[in-house]
């Protein structure tokens, strides 16, 4: 079986094509940034995007995703490996305790604006309530998504 | 009773709870003690080390290129400036603060140097584990020595140089500066140098006087986190090695129950499955419970294995626990007489010459420390040598038992020291690191453990549930003159989970004080669970003193402020680290100044107010909620039919006197997520046990707080320029709950007695 993950067709042999996505991603390809919290798509760790859109991942079969473009959070950056704005907030505004879910976070973040440059305050809580934060850095994650949501409304860097 | 071993769990919780409350000069004597020295004893650790405090070695001296090395958290090389962050990073930031202190006694450009996790090596580190609010108090000093010391040598080596005095030179930026010439060397440039002088002795160099700090008190953002948001592998989880297999480890879901048979062969024919085995464990509680190792060739061919696998129990010694049972009986132990913790005054002399009098039952069930990276270790048996990769606070503790269950030396034992995915005191127990060791044995390839959440929330070591009855008075004046606290806990393995003393709040602040404690049987394993003992006691307490000026009729803010009274010391205290009611008083007017103490509020909303000392640091909250209308009735975990009502919590304001702030952002991050992590717990987190089984064992049931309902946290932090600075990963914690508590009663005249507090049908909304 193929997968396309970051722009990378990736051949998986005879993998059982039960297999999540998630372990897939972390035991066979190495992609370790997106990670395990519960097993049952409860805590967003293991959120990555599929076509764009935000997907947990521990439950979803490899099969599923044969036509489609997964992107996890090691493909976030341009391949040059400039970081986006949304990225560089996240270090600026100093997001993270332990970082374990944060991954998971920037995500959702991501779906959220490339469907949507300048959400609500709502929106992104509506975006966001499936990423848990065991360390409770919801505040920090919000405003961050806030400062770029805040630029694009305001034009600033292109959108 | 019990028939498990739990030794050196309660050892290590010891050690650590501690820590979290202020010592009892009357403390009796058969409560359980242990110091420092017969700590490290006990653990088998190599004192000499751990016990300096600061162990500096030689730098290198020979000729060229060499690395300045003066100690262990300075390299200087042509590499550029490596600073060496010797602690478990668990969330709490010291792998940014404590570089920070080296830092900013050094004169490093900031943005220029790198931070490298330190080797553990007890005889080149104060002390790596994190746990107790510890390392930054534990290393202040240290590391400002280690800072100056080398500063001191590149001053020295540039002196040599030019040939002028050290006096003429100064620091900046990572260079020496000789203001008369203009000339500047790099520290680089005078590594090669440096590292050729004698190192000075730590008391004997200077340290800059705080008022030049540049770097400390600014706002520093953590040195992992471009990483973090690159996803590059940090964790425990996230090592991977040639050849590796992955591990699961199914123990009996009572614990403390033995295997006595399994369909070992068949789970062996599955797919992706390289090895199964029973282990038979080690019957102490902290290393080897009873089992099944499945190894197999990819994580999830694993899991689907754990599923596969039917294991026939022996529960004659398991768990028979139950929840519902144990609240029966505290409940009739709450009306009885129990032994008498400290008793000052006299409280029924108080209670019949009282004007008023109040009485409350409160109760909390059990938590589980749940991080979000579920337990795991990679481990790799040699035969002649172990190697680890862990997630763990403790990792010099790991050491002794992994070798002992491996058959090994501890010098042939090497632990490196992984990135934890929170950690909220889980991970101060190794129970999962010692798994990995002993399924490595059996072993070709290097294994890593994966435990599943469900193993995760499950074989936790609990924050005990425990109650409270509650008794007290107040005189003529509406003063508080009588307070009884009659504390009903868990005695896992024969000793309490927790303890209460003469010092617990109000202790030296009230008259006539009595406290009484009686403990339940129990098999399950209970420890340190963020700010120990504090993350309970303050709710029960904080919300007593404010029923106690409700039944005064007074403002509950002149009441607590009136029972911390004139500035001093109260509860004893170690090395100056006790509870001083003057800083008390300061967070408390603070934290109510900047809320609006007083103010007109909207019909339904209210404001509570709770102060705390726990982990050396005064802290004072004050929660503004809004409370919505009574709706339908639901049946809570305990069978009981309670009212639904939404609350919101529109504000909390945290006054803070920890010393003198290391890293702003760190700090402000540790306030506005100790407030969250509070919030969640108090609302909602519970693990109830029937047949000897926890019914909760991820997050569908365990639920914690989600970000649409996260309040609005301000930060405010008192620093009189008198104190050294003190951990902040706890302390703010404890008087969360109580504050919240207080402003719901404030608002709508519900007293919760009960954590959660869903279990009084309280939702956020």
């Amino acid at each position: 079986m193929k997968i396309n993950v970051n722009g990378t067709t990736h051949d998986l042999g005879e993998i059982n094509p039960r297999t999540p996505l998630l372990w897939v991603l972390r035991d066979h390809l190495s992609l370790v940034g997106t990670k395990y919290g519960c097993g049952i798509s409860q805590c967003g760790a293991c959120t990555v995007l599929l076509n764009g859109e935000a997907m947990k991942s521990c439950l979803y079969p490899v099969s599923a995703v044969r036509d489609a473009q997964v992107t996890t959070i090691e493909g976030v950056a341009a391949k040059d490996g400039t970081l986006t704005r949304l990225q560089q907030a996240w270090i600026d505004l100093d997001v993270a305790q332990c970082g374990y879910c944060q991954a998971g976070q920037l995500i959702s973040a991501e779906a959220l604006l490339r469907k949507n440059p300048t959400p609500t305050d709502d929106e992104i809580y509506a975006a966001m309530d499936p990423n848990l934060c065991r360390c409770g850095t919801y505040i920090r994650i919000h405003n961050a998504i806030k400062r770029v949501a805040d630029e694009n409304k305001s034009g600033q860097n292109g959108g | 009773m019990s028939t498990l071993n739990y030794d050196s769990v309660n050892e290590i919780t010891e050690f650590f709870t501690r820590k979290a409350q202020p010592d009892d000069a009357t403390r009796n004597a058969h409560i359980f003690k242990l110091d420092r020295r017969q700590f490290l004893k006990l653990t088998g650790i190599a004192g000499g080390g751990l016990m300096l405090g600061f162990a500096l070695s030689r730098a290198r001296a020979h000729a060229d290129h060499v690395d300045f090395n003066p100690n262990g958290y300075i390299k200087i090389d042509s590499e550029g400036i490596t600073l060496y962050a010797p602690n478990p990073e668990i969330g709490q930031g010291v792998k940014t603060s404590l570089p920070m202190i080296v830092a900013e006694e050094l004169d490093v450009d900031w943005a220029e140097i790198r931070v490298v996790q330190s080797e553990i090596n007890p005889a080149l580190y104060v002390q790596q584990f994190a746990g107790g609010s510890t390392a930054i108090p534990a290393y202040y000093t240290p590391l400002r020595q280690a800072g100056a010391t080398a500063r001191a040598m590149l001053v020295q080596a540039a002196a040599d140089q030019w040939s002028v005095s050290p006096s003429t030179l100064s620091t900046e930026l990572s260079q020496v500066l000789h203001a008369g010439t203009g000339q500047k060397f790099s520290y680089q440039e005078l590594a090669s140098v440096a590292a050729t002088l004698p190192v000075p002795s730590p008391e004997s160099v200077r340290l800059k006087d705080p008022k030049q700090f540049r770097l400390l008190g600014t706002r520093i953002t953590g040195v992992d986190n471009e990483a973090l948001v690159r996803g590059e592998p940090l964790f425990g989880i996230d090592v991977s090695l040639p050849d590796l297999k992955y591990a699961i480890y199914q123990k009996c879901p009572a614990i403390g129950g033995t295997v006595q048979s399994a369909n070992i062969e068949e789970i062996k024919k599955m797919p992706g499955v390289v090895d199964a085995f029973a282990l038979e464990g080690t019957g102490n509680g902290n290393d080897l419970f009873p089992g099944v190792a499945i190894i197999a060739n990819s994580t999830w061919e694993a899991f689907q294995a754990k599923r596969a696998l039917k294991v026939e129990w022996d529960e004659t010694n398991a768990s028979k626990d139950s929840w519902s049972a144990a609240r029966k009986e505290a409940a009739r132990l709450a009306q009885e007489p129990a032994t008498q913790i400290a008793n000052n005054g006299d409280f029924d002399a108080a209670m019949s010459t009282s004007t008023a009098t109040s009485s409350g039952f409160y109760q909390y069930h059990f938590v589980s420390h749940a991080p979000l990276e579920p337990q795991n270790c990679t481990a790799h048996y040699k035969g002649d040598s172990l190697e680890l990769w862990a997630p763990t606070q403790t990792p010099s503790w790991a050491i002794p038992t992994a070798a002992r269950l491996t058959g090994m030396e501890t010098s042939q034992v090497t632990l490196h020291q992984m990135r934890c995915g929170g950690g909220f005191g889980r991970r101060l127990y190794n129970d999962f690191l010692f798994e990995a060791a002993a399924i490595a044995r059996r072993s070709k390839s290097p294994i890593k453990l994966q435990w599943t959440r469900e193993d995760d929330v499950r074989y936790d070591l609990f924050r005990a549930g425990g109650f409270h009855q509650m008794d007290g008075c107040v005189d003529e004046n509406g003063k508080v003159t009588g307070w009884r606290n009659r504390f009903i806990t868990f005695a896992p393995g024969g000793r309490p989970a927790s303890s209460m003393n003469g010092g617990v709040f109000p202790g030296g602040m009230v008259d006539n004080l009595r406290v009484e404690q009686t403990a339940l049987d129990w098999a399950y394993r209970c420890a340190a669970w963020r700010a120990p003992n504090a993350n309970v006691f303050a709710f029960v307490v904080q919300s007593f003193l404010d029923e106690l000026s409700h039944a005064a009729q007074r403002d509950s803010l002149e009441v607590l402020l009136e029972v911390l009274g004139e500035p001093r010391s109260v509860g004893g205290g170690r090395r100056g680290r006790g509870m001083h009611t003057g800083r008390a008083a300061n967070v408390v007017k603070l934290a109510a100044e900047k809320a609006g103490w007083g103010k007109e509020l909207p019909k339904n909303s209210g404001m509570g107010v709770a102060f705390y000392y726990s982990h050396a640091g005064h802290i004072a909250i004050v929660a503004e909620v809004s409370v919505g209308g009574e709706e339908n009735a639901v049946t809570n975990r305990s069978g009981e039919n309670v009212i639904r009502r939404k609350l919101k919590v529109d504000n909390v304001t945290v006054a803070s006197d920890v010393g003198p702030i290391i890293n702003l952002s760190g700090a402000e991050n540790q306030v506005e997520g100790s407030v969250i992590d509070a919030l969640s717990t108090m609302m909602d987190l519970s693990i109830t046990f029937e047949n000897g089984r926890a019914e909760q064992t991820n997050f569908d049931k365990y639920r914690i707080l989600r970000a649409s309902v996260s309040p609005a946290v301000e930060a405010h932090f008192i620093d009189t320029g008198e104190h050294s600075p003190t951990g902040l990963g706890e302390p703010v914690f404890p008087p969360l709950a109580p504050a919240v508590g207080n402003a719901i009663f404030a608002a709508c005249g519900h007293r919760v007695r009960t954590l959660p507090i869903s279990e009084e049908g309280f939702y956020l909304g």
